[in-house]
């Protein structure tokens, strides 16, 4: 079900050029096929998609993938270069007018998120912009949606707008402005109702809102996870409102996002902020080369790279090295390689950044529990030195101290102890691999219920 | 053709069950009209554009009741008539609508439908008709760009490559050389696939009268899961059963009070405890109160979540247990709600939230956008969960059974009844 990657995509090409000494145009052309695939099922609308890899072939045949001896690779290259240069740039600041109130928009389909994304947004303006906004609560079609707002807005102790579900969402907007002026309020964040791009009357509402006072900013929330049809939204509340920029949520969520790709191509404006969850400081600038990566399935490797190199001990890493190759692993250093993992920080978010984390069986499922974690540090710590080098000594007995030790059961003993030989057989397999032989698929068996 | 003919007659309901309907509006038709009425013939009835309004509503009426010989021809005239009224003038076919509301017919909800899909199906059926126009001859290329319509509607690669393989042997097994004919294919393949044989996918599991049936909702965040009660609240109460609601997202600001909203709007009591309190408490709790007050339906609201947070995913387990522990055989009905408008996500979704609830129904939501949803016909394949309603608006009454024959004939709707009218013809 996890949907593949780019460069598992390639792979099957790949495996057929190799060998074949030259690459043919027709092999080009088979992996651009892939390109293609692996861009529809992450979402990016079908038309983007057909520009996108006609540029894409374009340079491909240009000879740099014909003569290069990692084709697979030279590919996956141009795409994510040629994807990072359609995303954008830098991130662009929050435009504010010299003479306040700044006045932000949010706009949007239903359910995208606009209210929540409100909430986040006057929190990250106080906080990093240290400015005072006031949340203008212009939703009053939807029941409760003021109620939320001004929820919000007590959870942040921040001023909310509201005039209740009668007054047209014009005036409120208009009156929430001289309101902000008098209160010396510099920011006015209006949330408006969601509705579809396609609803003249209520598209209309916000053309009226946007006439009281040119607004400084007017954000498009989009759901990370629409379909092709982001692109007709987008395209629609830009021609009918100008939006400047574009806030993608609920991205920490597991889709691959290709929406951000079909907006930027379609309205050429920034994606300035992404939601990366339902609290309020749960609201990130935009990265290109990440959101690249991500569409591709490729995982963020860059990020990686940096975390691990931070975090990761060269000394230890060879030794432990020798250890996976010697068949010597112990509990002990089975703990270090943990602490070391925790440190770079959740472990979910970094096995979605692993390239191919997706692809390898037992990981593309791999829910990892924090919890389960310390449970498990708790039982290695129980153990003695020597159950710890030596884990086949563990009898029942020795089990039933280890679970008193570490408030844990007989069962999650015997679980942890079967994984670790696992583990230890998966690793020789992993080593044989290493030294030449075998196309056998990565497995890490029992890896996705380790931590649950 | 039979494939069509059995849709239409199911679209547009069973001819008997529309004359009993009509019959008391007969009476009152004049004699004149009738007499027009007598010489129409369906030919007859398309030459006539500018038929005056009034008149061909009557006749179309008087139309239904002819001595039924070839039901075929009665239903073209009574098809073209309603295009007619609706195209021209449509004013004037409200009156019609709010009447036909009253004992709703197959053919009133497939003419809601239809207008709720009106949007995507225009955009939708009219590229298929272009392709159609531009294509003589089924190659290569019209796959192609059939392949790419579908895309567009989230169909989903694999389900599309699915389709399009039937196609091509269908195409290849009948000998199908031009593009006149194969809209009916195209429609009858996505049913197949959809429907795999069984039938009856939308039926709630509703317990007996006088038994408690526990509805479940499930979804993450955004998608219609409280609107979508409000409606389904709704249309219960009207099949005559007494419903409770439950304010299970205790997590969303505001989530509580729009639950509330609905519950009074559509009259049912809403058990519910303050922002943040422990979900499956509050399942607990309204279990308990509905028994008490012996209603027939308890709705339970959940607060959105997206599929890869476990210890979420964990919280909602741990719900469906309660109410399980409850009453042993609850929750009757576990209704995934989905949005329209996403992408291949909704599939992972499906998958996640199946794993967790055992889902056993969908809701498509905001299907009266601009997006296809299309994505349920891969979920329908791969992982067996049905589509039982669709969210057409934001009204009360806007959500309707799902039908894939309907959903299919919203998509393919233009191109089948030009099909219908040249089979006629001949």
């Amino acid at each position: 079900m996890a949907f593949e990657g780019l460069a598992e995509r390639l792979q099957g090409t790949i495996q057929k050029i190799k060998g074949k000494g030259k690459v043919s145009e027709q092999d080009v052309k088979d992996m651009m096929r892939e390109v293609r695939r692996a861009l529809i099922e992450a979402d990016v609308n079908l038309k983007v998609v057909k520009e996108f890899v006609a540029r894409v072939s374009e340079r491909a045949v240009g000879a740099d993938v014909m003569k290069s001896l990692t084709p697979g690779q030279q590919v996956i290259k141009i795409v994510q270069e040629e994807l990072q240069a359609l995303m954008g740039g830098e991130q662009s600041p929050i435009k504010f007018n010299t003479k306040p109130p700044t006045v932000i928009m949010m706009v949007g389909l239903q359910g995208a998120g606009k209210t929540t994304t409100t909430g986040k947004l006057a929190n990250v303006l106080r906080k990093k912009y240290n400015r005072k906004p006031l949340l203008v609560a212009a939703d009053i079609y939807r029941p409760a949606a003021i109620q939320q707002l001004e929820t919000l807005g007590k959870q942040l102790s921040l001023p909310v707008f509201s005039l209740g579900n009668e007054v047209s969402p014009v005036d409120i907007a208009r009156q929430a402005i001289e309101h902000a002026k008098e209160e010396h309020l510099d920011v006015v964040i209006i949330d408006t109702a969601g509705r579809l791009h396609i609803d003249e009357a209520l598209m209309q509402e916000l053309k009226d809102i946007r006439g009281i006072k040119e607004p400084d900013e007017v954000f498009l929330v989009v759901d990370s996870m629409t379909g092709q049809d982001a692109v007709n939204v987008a395209q629609s509340f830009n021609d009918a409102i100008g939006i400047t920029g574009v806030v993608l949520t609920k991205l920490d969520g597991d889709t691959r996002g290709g929406a951000a790709l079909s907006i930027r191509a379609v309205t050429e404006k920034p994606i300035k902020f992404v939601g990366m969850g339902e609290k309020m400081d749960a609201l990130e600038p935009f990265h290109p080369e990440r959101m690249a990566s991500r569409i591709l399935g490729m995982g963020d490797v860059l990020s990686l790279i940096e975390k691990a190199q931070a975090e990761v001990d060269m000394d230890k890493a060879k030794e432990l090295e020798e250890k996976f190759m010697t068949q010597t692993f112990t509990f002990d250093d089975f703990i270090e390689q943990l602490q070391a993992v925790k440190k770079m920080g959740p472990l979910d978010e970094i096995l979605k950044m692993i390239p191919g984390a997706s692809k390898i069986k037992g990981l593309d499922n791999a829910k990892v529990d924090e919890k389960q974690m310390a449970h498990i540090e708790a039982i290695i710590y129980s153990m003695t030195p020597a159950e710890k080098t030596n884990p086949e000594i563990i009898t029942a007995s020795r089990k039933k101290r280890i679970a008193k030790g570490s408030g844990t059961s007989i069962q999650e003993i015997n679980r942890l102890l079967k994984q670790f030989e696992d583990m230890k057989k998966m690793m020789k397999q992993m080593t044989s691999m290493a030294t030449g032989k075998g196309k056998k698929k990565m497995k890490l068996p029992g890896l996705d219920s380790l931590f649950k | 053709m039979s494939f069509f003919k059995r849709l239409k007659a199911k679209l547009t309901g069973n001819a008997a069950e529309e004359e009993k309907v009509e019959q008391p509006l007969l009476e009152e038709v004049e004699g004149n009209e009738e007499d027009k009425s007598d010489a129409v013939t369906p030919v007859a009835l398309q030459e006539e554009p500018s038929f005056p309004v009034k008149e061909a509503k009557d006749i179309e009426e008087v139309a239904v009741t002819l001595p039924i010989e070839d039901t075929t021809v009665l239903e073209v005239v009574e098809h073209t008539q309603q295009e007619h009224a609706q195209d021209d003038v449509e004013e004037h076919e409200e009156p019609q609508e709010e009447k036909e509301e009253k004992k709703p017919s197959a053919w009133s909800i497939t003419q809601k439908f239809k207008a709720g899909l009106a949007k995507t199906r225009d955009s939708f059926t009219s590229k298929v008709n272009d392709l159609v126009a531009r294509y003589r001859k089924v190659d290569e290329d019209f796959f192609e760009e059939l392949e790419d319509l579908l895309l567009q509607a989230d169909v989903g690669i694999e389900t599309v490559d699915e389709l399009m393989d039937k196609l091509r042997f269908e195409v290849k097994r009948k000998n199908i050389k031009d593009t006149n004919g194969i809209q009916t294919v195209i429609a009858e393949k996505l049913v197949e696939i959809y429907e795999r044989g069984e039938e009856d996918l939308i039926e709630l599991n509703l317990q007996p009268k006088g038994e408690l049936t526990v509805i479940l909702f499930v979804g993450v965040n955004g998608v219609g899961k409280t609107t979508t009660i409000g409606k389904l609240a709704r249309r219960l109460q009207q099949e005559g059963r007494s419903v409770m609601l439950a304010a299970g997202d205790t997590f969303r600001a505001g989530a509580i009070d729009q639950l509330q909203v609905w519950g009074d709007r559509v009259g049912a009591e809403v058990v519910k405890q303050s922002e943040g309190s422990d979900p499956a408490a509050v399942m607990f709790d309204a279990i308990h109160a509905a028994k008490k007050r012996g209603v027939d339906v308890l709705i339970c609201d959940t607060a959105g979540r997206l599929q890869n947070k476990v210890n979420l995913m964990n919280e909602l387990e741990k719900v469906k247990r309660v109410i399980s522990r409850e009453i042993p055989d609850a929750p009757h009905e576990v209704l995934l709600a989905l949005d329209a408008t996403t992408g291949q996500n909704a599939l992972v979704q499906a998958k996640i939230f199946k794993e967790a609830t055992d889902v056993s129904g969908i809701v498509l939501t905001k299907l009266d956008g601009t997006a296809k949803g299309g994505i349920v016909l891969a979920i329908r394949q791969q992982l067996n969960i049905p589509v039982k309603f669709v969210g057409l608006g934001e009204q009360m009454d806007d959500l309707q059974p799902f039908d894939a024959e309907r959903y299919v004939y919203g998509l393919f709707a233009e191109g089948l009844e030009k099909e219908l009218e040249d089979a006629d013809e001949e």
